[in-house]
């Protein structure tokens, strides 16, 4: 089983619609440990500045994750995921994702390269609200590791 | 209880930011992986974990990475933006089964103060004396 080279530079389709809930961004807070008002209440993110509740800064990995598993899990790239852990990642936000934003996700595997007895694969997902705004781009190196 | 908002010129560059450890134990890692999708079992199963080679189950690498961003934004204040964030995963987070899980150490300095009322900051992520996270950098916007 080996990963297939081809998939370099392969662009995947922008994911359905997901609905950036004030739910959501909870659950995601308290399981990470964070307190911060802003992404619970609502007056408080309104009163820091923020049009809404926002999202923490990791939390694009739930959308653009979502969207890249799909072509992580595709059986022709090869990818075994038990021997996969997360090498590096990267986020460049134009604003916060708040609460009320409907994105969708893209994700273009940008690089899968050798080091060593290790592959790494790079991702690269752009999301963007509906109308088109770019809100974030995430980019995420996976290493699969040598057996 | 609403975080001191932190302005601009209050920041230095240099400043050793507090250093703050947060506890992760396996609880931690159910709740992450219900809360973020990520199910990989090395995360939450023993048997696999160890079958496919690792010490024992460990923390996703998001969920350490979470922690380092918690410690910016508490610091920056809550109408601070996080721009740019990003790390290297540069060793494993191991989260053994007994009541005490492990502990992630962040500590920080102001790097360099941007235009736009920009500040860099510049992060490590300690557990267990290794370095968890490396290269690690956000850029946050002050109101």
């Amino acid at each position: 089983m080996a990963i297939n080279r081809d998939y370099a530079g392969r662009v995947f389709p922008a994911s359905e619609p997901y609905e950036v809930s004030r739910v959501k961004i909870a659950e995601f807070a308290d399981a990470i440990g964070d307190a911060n008002p802003v992404y619970r209440d609502s007056a408080a993110a309104r009163a820091a500045g923020h049009a809404d509740v926002i999202a923490p800064p990791t939390f694009a990995i739930v959308i653009s994750m979502a969207a890249s598993g799909t072509a992580m899990a595709d059986p022709d790239l090869g990818l075994n995921y038990a021997m996969v852990v997360h090498g590096e990642q990267r986020f460049s936000y134009l604003r916060p994702l708040t609460a009320g934003d409907v994105v969708t996700a893209q994700p273009t595997i940008t690089e899968i390269r050798d080091a060593g007895r290790n592959v790494m694969l790079t991702t690269s997902t752009e999301i963007r609200t509906v109308t088109g705004e770019l809100v974030c781009t995430a980019v995420s190196t996976l290493v699969e590791r040598g057996a | 209880m609403m975080a001191a908002q932190l302005s601009h010129a209050d920041v230095e560059t240099g400043h050793q930011l507090p250093v703050v450890s947060y506890p992760v134990t396996r609880l931690s890692l159910v709740k992450y992986c219900g809360a973020s999708g990520d199910f990989n079992v090395i995360h939450w199963n023993e048997r696999i974990a160890r079958a496919v080679g690792l010490p024992d189950v460990i923390a996703h690498g998001m969920f350490t990475m979470a922690q380092a961003g918690r410690f910016v934004t508490d610091w920056a204040g809550p109408g601070a933006t996080v721009i740019e964030f990003g790390v290297r995963f540069s060793s494993m987070v191991v989260v053994p089964d007994d009541d005490f899980g492990a502990t992630i150490e962040v500590s920080g300095q102001v790097e360099e103060k941007l235009d736009e009322n920009r500040v860099a900051i510049g992060l490590t992520a300690r557990s267990r004396e290794a370095k968890v996270l490396t290269r690690a950098r956000a850029v946050v916007r002050l109101p």
